[in-house]
């Protein structure tokens, strides 16, 4: 089992509470895991990304290699298409369709979901729209990580007890909050593709 | 989403291991160890309290940072009374550390690789002094200058100074070589450098734990005159450093973090240093074909090398940051074979490795995948909204740029450098710690007015506060602007040494009291900010400015 994973997004937009639900399930699992942060003058709502590996044998590279990542989860739309170089051609591009604009030149809207949707394998994902219906917009990041929970390879119900554990004590709102966001990332998905 | 990643990224993964991983890792089975994931930071961090280190010592500065905060957060240094406290610089940083090994404690001092700039004098000289208790110096470098000025190679100190340096390639590794490398300290009662880079320190990883060592007690170096370094005991503690190479060299041989793995295919040999082995054997999963001698240690291990020379028709020599051993491999004369590494184009001369860039060195596709698209336009970082930096650069603009025109601001080490970019456009310079402000000074005395230099509130205290002193000795013509934002903003938010200290270090050092002027940089003091840059101006001599209203970000964090 092997999972080559690049999260992308905007500084400050918490790419990272993805990679540590993800975290905690490999480790639970016993699988080895390698996770490329990114910190310091770049979190100042600049582009950002991290590198996250997990695999059933020893990693060397703490970075995913060019063409070999299975799957890209980015939570702003013109950012997941900045990493098109690290996706692998059978790999799957998880995106949230709402912008972060803060540069003057970002690109149409429209224009933007139409480069999206030429990557072959995609799922765009209305992920704040969604966490916000909910009644918890904190959570959109978690509705992203159950977007893409089918192609992780790691049991469901393992994730959904890793934010059982990870929001655990923060109290049983948030903990259902985040269970009920996860779902409806994955059930979106399973839709999308239906359609 | 941003605050409660915090709390998130703090929580540390206890579990035990499964049985695929026991089959993988005999050497962890045996042990039946916990694993915790960590940052390589971390994983320094942590090694140095179970190697038994008293202190640790440090100056914020990507990426190195996490090691302190680590320490600073760990409950268990607190307990066991570890000291770890930010230093003014990293001078003052190495300094504390050498007084500490002197005092026969085991320490750690860290910095970025400017960093160690900074501390060179404090460091080199650590080489002819020597330890007494185990002294390392951790100095993070940033290749393809993620956060920083420039992508130096901190092992070119190590070399410079004849003391040993250790590179781990992996977060277990960082952990380890703690233990080792206070060991080693205190054998040779010599400090070492261990050298890491941007993406092993921000990389998290399981690390396994050893059982934590008791720490030492206070026991005042045999040879009482060993730290005194006049010219007639210098040039003693010299030869003894220097004899010392070949101990040095004979550890670096037997060393667990060298070795060589032979290989069938000897048309090519790898010398592999660092994340440097990682980014090659990424690309051989079932292993490399070729023999690889997988560098932790320095010196470099002459006989390894040899080997390898005698036996391979070429090599090539994989390092992250700068070509240092590519370059001692090479010299001026032809190598009487091949050499193959960031100098002949094999691979790039600047930037970060990774393991694509080994796989085209190495003969094999370039599986880069499609072209970004080009309507990805570049989003480089900004001052967040709300900083108190935009008021200032505001009222700069109207009272300096508008009036004055561009190239009259020095600027500094800080968020405050995002002034560069659009919409500021407002800074002329950043170059180090502390040139504002005598950059100002030189470019006052050579007759451009105003001059004026833009600091941080950490920066000043870390070493803007000398340059000040030179202006005030001579009344120079120029204004002084410390952006108080009372923290260490860019790297996180780390106490700042100056917080409450301002006025009193600017009119001790001699500033009329009347030309300190303190004001709170809001949109609604903007035509207060204006009228008081605009008096300094005129006003010929030294002046300086204090806007002071707390980073947006740290407030946000006490939330």
């Amino acid at each position: 089992m092997k999972r080559d994973i690049i999260l992308a997004g905007v500084g400050g937009q918490g790419i990272l509470s993805i990679a540590t639900v993800i975290g905690y399930v490999a480790v639970q699992e016993g699988l080895f895991l390698k996770q490329a942060e990114v910190h310091g003058m770049s979190q100042r709502g600049g582009d950002v990304q991290s590198n996250l590996r997990i695999s059933s044998e020893p990693i060397f590279s703490d970075l995913v290699a060019a063409g070999k990542a299975d799957l890209i989860i980015s939570v702003e739309p013109m950012e997941s298409i900045r990493y098109l170089p690290f996706l692998h051609r059978n790999g799957w591009l998880i995106t949230s369709t709402t912008p972060y604009k803060n540069i003057n030149d970002y690109p149409g809207e429209e224009e933007l979901l139409n480069e999206i949707k030429k990557v072959k394998n995609h799922v765009a994902i209305p992920a704040e729209a969604i966490a916000k219906e909910l009644g918890s917009a904190r959570s959109s990041n978690i509705v992203m990580l159950g977007a893409a929970s089918a192609y992780l390879d790691l049991p469901f119900e393992k994730l959904e007890d890793g934010l059982r554990a990870i929001f655990g004590r923060k109290g049983e709102k948030i903990v259902n909050a985040n269970i009920s966001a996860i779902r409806a990332g994955r059930d979106f998905a399973a839709k999308y593709l239906e359609n | 989403m941003s605050h409660f990643l915090t709390t998130i990224g703090m929580c540390r993964f206890i579990h035990q291991q499964t049985k695929a991983e026991k089959a993988n890792q005999p050497r962890e089975a045996k042990l039946e160890k916990q694993k915790v994931l960590l940052l390589g930071d971390e994983a320094i961090a942590q090694g140095a309290i179970d190697a038994g280190v008293s202190g640790f010592y440090a100056y914020p500065g990507t990426p190195s940072t996490e090691i302190m905060e680590y320490a600073q957060r760990s409950r268990e240094a607190d307990e066991l009374g570890i000291h770890r406290q930010w230093s003014a610089n990293e001078k003052t940083a190495v300094e504390a550390a050498l007084g500490m090994s002197y005092a026969g404690k085991r320490v750690i001092a860290c910095m970025k690789h400017v960093g160690l700039n900074v501390a060179a004098d404090a460091f080199v000289n650590s080489g002819i002094t020597g330890a007494n208790g185990g002294l390392i110096v951790v100095s993070a470098d940033d290749p393809s200058m993620h956060s920083s000025q420039n992508e130096q190679d901190s092992r070119f100190f190590g070399n410079f100074s004849l003391i040993p340096v250790l590179e781990p390639s992996s977060q277990q590794e960082a952990y380890d070589m703690m233990a080792y490398g206070m060991d080693y300290s205190e054998k040779y009662r010599i400090p070492l450098l261990m050298r890491i880079t941007t993406r092993l320190a921000h990389s998290r990883s399981g690390v396994v734990k050893n059982k934590r060592r008791d720490q030492n007690e206070v026991h005042m170096p045999e040879d009482g005159r060993q730290f005194v370094l006049l010219p007639s005991i210098s040039r003693k503690r010299y030869k003894v450093l220097l004899e010392t190479q070949n101990s040095f060299l004979d550890e670096s041989e037997n060393s667990p973090f060298n070795s060589y793995t032979d290989g069938a295919d000897k048309s090519i040999g790898i010398i592999a240093c660092g994340i440097g082995y990682n980014y090659y054997m990424e690309n051989y999963p079932q292993g490399s074909p070729h023999p690889v001698i997988k560098i932790g240690q320095y010196p470099l291990p002459e006989k390894m090398i040899k080997k390898m020379a005698a036996e391979c028709d070429s090599i090539l020599v994989v390092e992250e940051g700068m070509p240092v051993v590519e370059e001692k491999l090479r010299g001026f004369m032809d190598a009487p074979l091949k050499i193959k590494g960031r100098l002949d184009g094999t691979l790039p001369r600047d930037g970060e490795l990774n393991p694509n860039i080994l796989r085209i060195a190495m003969g094999m596709d370039d599986l880069t995948g499609e072209k970004t698209p080009e309507i990805v336009k570049p989003r480089p970082p900004v001052l967040c909204p709300g900083c108190p930096h935009i008021d200032t650069y505001k009222a700069l603009g109207e009272a300096v740029k508008d009036v004055y025109g561009d190239g009259h601001v020095f600027s500094d080490i800080g968020c405050y450098t995002l002034g560069a970019y659009p919409p500021y456009e407002i800074i002329n310079s950043c170059v180090d710690m502390g040139a504002s402000v005598t950059m100002a000074k030189g470019a006052a005395d050579a007759g451009i007015f105003p001059s004026i230099a833009v600091i941080g509130d950490s920066t000043f205290t870390h070493s803007g506060m000398t340059g000040l002193l030179d202006a005030v000795i001579e009344n120079t013509n120029m204004v002084l602007i410390i952006l108080d934002n009372s923290t260490t903003a860019m790297t996180g938010g780390q106490k700042s040494h100056a917080y409450g200290r301002l006025h009193n270090i600017c009119t001790g050092l001699g500033v009329a009291p009347e030309h300190v002027r303190e004001v709170i940089p809001l949109p609604k003091n903007h035509n207060e900010l204006v009228k008081i840059i605009k008096e300094e101006v005129e006003y010929p001599g030294v002046s300086v400015i204090i806007p002071t209203r707390e980073c947006i970000q740290t407030i946000g964090k006490k939330k």
